[in-house]
Parts: structure tokens; C-alpha cells; sequence
């Protein structure tokens, strides 16, 4: 599963994309969150509070309770901020 | 007539608004949103999400052509860094009469503020801050 960072996310855990591979038990978007805090002290840093966090699977918007089934790509980062 | 960009360069409204009035259409509206100064803030910079950010803005405009039967729309978001005074985002509308094309751009600024992925980050000199996404811009998107 490719995951993708941006905003202070992408800069707290210091890169804007990685590769994983998260255990079965890893069954939504809160467990990942939660199991990515695990990876480093930067991923510890950015995903400390999931309340802080959205997200998108396969590039569309998700809530964090959706099951990661089937899932390609996984972007994590903070509420949307254009125009 | 969609026409969705996200791009570093500048905007250039007068061939972006004389596009819509060729539409032929009776009305034709836009919004400019441009780099605020004050609170000390000398510049913005945009990221977005590549892929989703277009897919998004494409859709917003597919919905309004559709609601507002548009013969126009018009959606640019720079990206990248912005000094004051500087345009971040345009958007155009053309339809028959006022109220649609009004109401469109209304309706495409509210809700690309929060339907398309794009983060903000507000310097200040050197010093860099990311924007916190406001309750208000939800509150607004929500009541179309």
C-alpha cells in the first residue's frame, strides 16, 4: 500500500510518500493511523492526535473508520485549506 | 465549456473572462481571491494533492454546469509560493441569466474551500506557519 503525507504531516514524519506493508489486524484508516505512531518518532510526532488528521483512499475523501480493503493508495493529512 | 487548472503561474483574468463572455451567455460572473496582507503575513504557499486536487475541481465544475445549466466554467488555483496582492484562485461563470452565474460562483468558491485538497501556509519573513482550516468555510459549503 502506497501511502502519501502532505502539509505538516509529510513534515513531521519527513518524507511525502512510502511504501507499507501494516499487519492484518491493521483493518481501517484509525487502526493504520495508529499503527504508523508505532514506525519512528516522527510518525509518533504526526499521527499523535487523529482528531488533527483526514484522509483519502485511492484519491477520494474518507472517514478514518473505512475499512483499508482493497486499498492502494492511503494519503494522510491535515483539513483542507485552498482558495 | 469546463476549464480547470492548477498551476504556478500567474492568472491572467482579462483572457480568462473574455473565454467565458465568448460562451455567448447573457451573464457572466468570477471571483478573485488574492494574498491577503496584514498580521504581518508577506507571502502564501500552496500545496496540493496531484490528481486528486484536479479530479476534485473537475467534479465541482461538472455540478454546477449541470445545476446552473452554465455555458461556462472557469476554475484556476495557483500553487506554489504568492506574494501579497498576488491571485491564488479565479473562478468564472457563464449562464442565460444573472442568477445562475452568481449563484455558481458562489457555490464553486464555497465549496472548493473544502471539497478539494489544497493546504495553505502563511510566511511571515522567514518564518512559516501552516493555516488551520476554518469552521466558517465548512458552515458555508454546507448551506448549498
Amino acid at each position: 500500500m502506497e501511502l502519501l503525507y502532505f502539509a505538516w504531516v509529510r513534515e513531521a514524519v519527513g518524507v511525502g510518500q512510502e511504501r507499507v506493508d501494516p499487519p492484518e489486524a491493521v483493518y481501517n484508516v484509525a487502526d493504520l493511523i495508529c499503527w504508523l505512531a508505532g514506525q519512528s518518532p516522527g510518525h509518533a510526532a504526526a499521527f499523535a492526535d487523529p482528531t488533527k488528521l483526514r484522509a483519502a483512499i485511492d484519491q477520494r475523501f474518507v472517514s478514518l473508520d473505512t475499512p483499508l480493503h482493497g486499498a492502494k493508495e492511503v494519503a494522510l493529512f491535515p483539513p483542507v485549506t485552498g482558495g | 465549456m469546463i476549464r480547470v487548472s492548477i498551476d504556478p503561474a500567474p492568472i491572467e483574468l482579462a483572457l480568462e473572462l473574455a473565454a467565458l463572455e465568448e460562451r455567448g451567455a447573457g451573464g457572466v460572473a468570477s471571483f478573485t481571491g488574492v494574498v491577503r496582507g496584514g498580521d504581518g503575513i508577506t507571502a502564501l504557499e500552496l500545496e496540493h494533492y496531484p490528481g486528486m486536487t484536479e479530479d476534485a475541481l473537475c467534479t465541482l465544475a461538472e455540478q454546477a454546469m449541470d445545476r446552473w445549466s452554465l455555458l461556462g466554467v472557469t476554475v484556476l488555483h495557483r500553487v506554489g509560493r504568492m506574494e501579497v496582492g498576488e491571485r491564488i484562485v479565479f473562478i468564472g461563470t457563464a449562464a442565460a441569466h444573472r442568477r445562475e452565474a452568481l449563484a455558481a460562483c458562489a457555490y464553486l468558491i464555497d465549496r472548493l474551500k473544502t471539497d478539494a485538497p489544497f493546504w495553505k501556509r502563511e510566511w511571515r519573513g522567514e518564518a512559516a506557519s501552516w493555516v488551520e482550516a476554518r469552521e466558517s468555510d465548512a458552515e458555508a459549503a454546507s448551506r448549498w
